[in-house]
C-alpha cells in the first residue's frame, strides 16, 4: 500500500522531526520545514510525533491510492481535492484505494504537509526519514520526489485514532505578511557599528524568493560594520570571519546587504559573522513566511528565549495528550 | 481564460537572456503552450495557456515578481 505519484510538484520531499546528532560532522538536522503544522498532521491521523510526512512547496503533487488510507493535510493554506471535491485542511480524511488527492493554488505561506495514518516508509538514514537532497541521503533515494514514484507506508502505529477529529481554529498556526522574529544577539553583533545594529534591529526587512530548506535572503536597508583590520584567514570584506560553526537558525550578512537565516537544511560553518539567531520556539514562523513577507527581528535574551521554549512545549504536551 | 502563476518569484517573458520572448502581446497561443518561465529555488518552472486564444496583455513585467494566484496575462 502506498502513495501512487501522478505529478511531484514543485519540491515535494519526506521529512519528520530531523537527523539529530550528527550537525557536528556537517550533516544538518533537517527535518519538516514548520515542524508544528507536520505535528498536527501527524496527530490527526493517529501517528506519534515521529512519523515521516510529505512536504509540500508551493505546488502539491497529484497522487494516487493504492489503498485504503487516513491522512490529514495541515500547514500553509491551500484548497485540497479528493477526486475533484473540494475537502478540508486540518481534518482527518479517509480515502479508498484508487481514490485522487491534489491540491490548488496556495494562498499564503509556503510549505504543506501531508499526514498518512502509518507514516511515510521510506528507510531511516542516520536515524531519520528526512530528505537531504544536497547529501542524497534519507527520503526517497535522496531526492525530492518524482512522477512514478511508489511512497511506501508503514503499519499503522497501535495507538488509535484520537478523538480530535480536526485541529479547532485556535491551534491552528497563522500565516501572516507581517511577522515578528524573535532572536538573540550573537554571536558576532560586535561586528557591526551601533548604527549598523540599529539597522538590523529597528528596520523591516521583507523576505525575497531566494528562499528554500536551507536558507531565506530578505532585502532591506543593509548594514554598516565597524572599521577593522581583517584578522588572518577571513576574507577581505566585513562581513566575513575566521570560520566558525553556525548555530542553527543564525543569521549572516553577507555583504552587509541581505541577512540571510539559516534554516533547517543549512550548513554547520562557515565564514560569515552570525549576527542574531533566531530562537528555537520561531524557527517554525520563519519557516511559513512567503516572499514578500515583513519582517522584524526582535532581540530577546536568553531567559526569555527559554520562557518561548517552555510555552511551545507545553503546547505540544496538550496537542498529544 | 487569465493565466495565473500558481508559484511565486520572478517571472521571465524569455527562455534565456539572448532569446525572442515566448509570446507577445495580440500573438494567437495554443492550448498548453509556454508563455513564460518563473524563477523560484533554482528551478524554473513554465507558465501555459491553459486553453487557446489571443494574448492580450502581459500583466506582469519582463523580471518582474510574481505571487501565487496573480494574474501574469489576460487572455482573449
Amino acid at each position: 500500500m502506498g502513495f501512487n505519484i501522478l505529478e511531484p510538484g514543485l519540491s515535494t520531499t519526506v521529512q519528520d522531526q530531523g537527523r539529530i546528532g550528527y550537525y557536528r560532522y556537517g550533516i544538518p538536522q533537517g527535518g519538516s520545514m514548520d515542524q508544528y503544522s507536520a505535528s498536527l498532521g501527524n496527530r490527526l491521523v493517529g501517528n506519534t510525533r515521529k512519523e515521516a510526512v510529505l512536504e509540500c512547496t508551493y505546488v502539491g503533487p497529484r497522487i494516487a491510492m493504492t489503498g485504503d488510507v487516513v491522512i490529514a493535510v495541515t500547514g500553509a493554506p491551500v484548497d485540497v481535492f479528493v477526486n475533484g471535491e473540494s475537502v478540508p485542511q486540518y481534518e482527518r480524511l479517509s480515502l479508498k484505494s484508487g481514490d485522487e488527492l491534489k491540491f490548488g493554488v496556495i494562498k499564503g505561506g509556503t510549505k504543506y504537509f501531508i499526514a498518512v495514518q502509518g507514516g511515510i516508509d521510506v528507510p531511516a538514514v542516520l536515524g531519520s526519514r528526512s530528505t537531504y537532497p544536497i547529501g542524497s541521503i534519507g527520503g526517497v533515494s535522496g531526492r525530492a520526489i518524482a512522477a512514478g514514484d511508489l511512497i511506501p507506508i508503514g503499519k499503522k502505529v497501535d495507538n488509535g485514532l484520537p478523538d480530535m477529529q480536526s485541529v479547532p481554529e485556535s491551534d491552528r498556526p497563522k500565516f501572516t505578511p507581517n511577522v515578528n522574529v524573535r532572536v538573540m544577539l550573537g554571536l558576532y553583533d560586535h561586528n557591526l557599528s551601533e548604527k549598523g545594529l540599529k539597522s538590523f534591529l529597528d528596520e523591516e526587512w521583507t523576505l525575497t524568493p531566494i528562499a528554500d530548506r536551507m536558507g531565506l535572503r530578505y532585502s532591506g536597508p543593509g548594514v554598516e560594520w565597524k572599521k577593522r583590520e581583517q584578522p588572518f584567514g577571513a576574507g577581505q570584506d566585513p562581513s566575513n570571519i575566521v570560520d566558525a560553526g553556525y548555530a542553527v537558525g543564525s543569521i549572516q550578512i553577507p555583504g552587509g546587504t541581505q541577512p540571510i537565516i539559516l534554516h533547517r537544511d543549512a550548513v554547520s560553518g562557515g565564514g560569515y559573522a552570525m549576527v542574531a539567531t533566531v530562537i528555537s520556539a520561531d524557527m517554525d514562523l520563519v519557516a511559513r513566511s512567503a516572499p514578500g513577507t515583513k519582517t522584524r527581528f526582535v532581540a530577546v535574551t536568553m531567559e526569555e528565549a527559554l520562557a518561548a521554549r517552555r510555552e511551545m512545549t507545553a503546547r505540544d504536551a496538550r496537542i498529544w495528550s | 481564460m487569465d493565466i495565473i502563476s500558481p508559484l511565486p518569484g520572478v517571472f521571465y517573458r524569455k527562455p534565456g537572456p539572448d532569446k525572442e520572448p515566448y509570446v507577445k502581446e495580440g500573438d494567437t497561443v495554443a492550448a498548453g503552450q509556454t508563455i513564460g518561465l518563473v524563477e523560484i529555488m533554482k528551478q524554473f518552472s513554465e507558465v501555459r495557456a491553459e486553453s487557446a486564444g489571443v494574448l492580450l496583455e502581459f500583466k506582469i513585467d519582463d523580471f518582474g515578481i510574481v505571487n501565487p494566484g496573480d494574474v501574469v496575462a489576460v487572455m482573449e
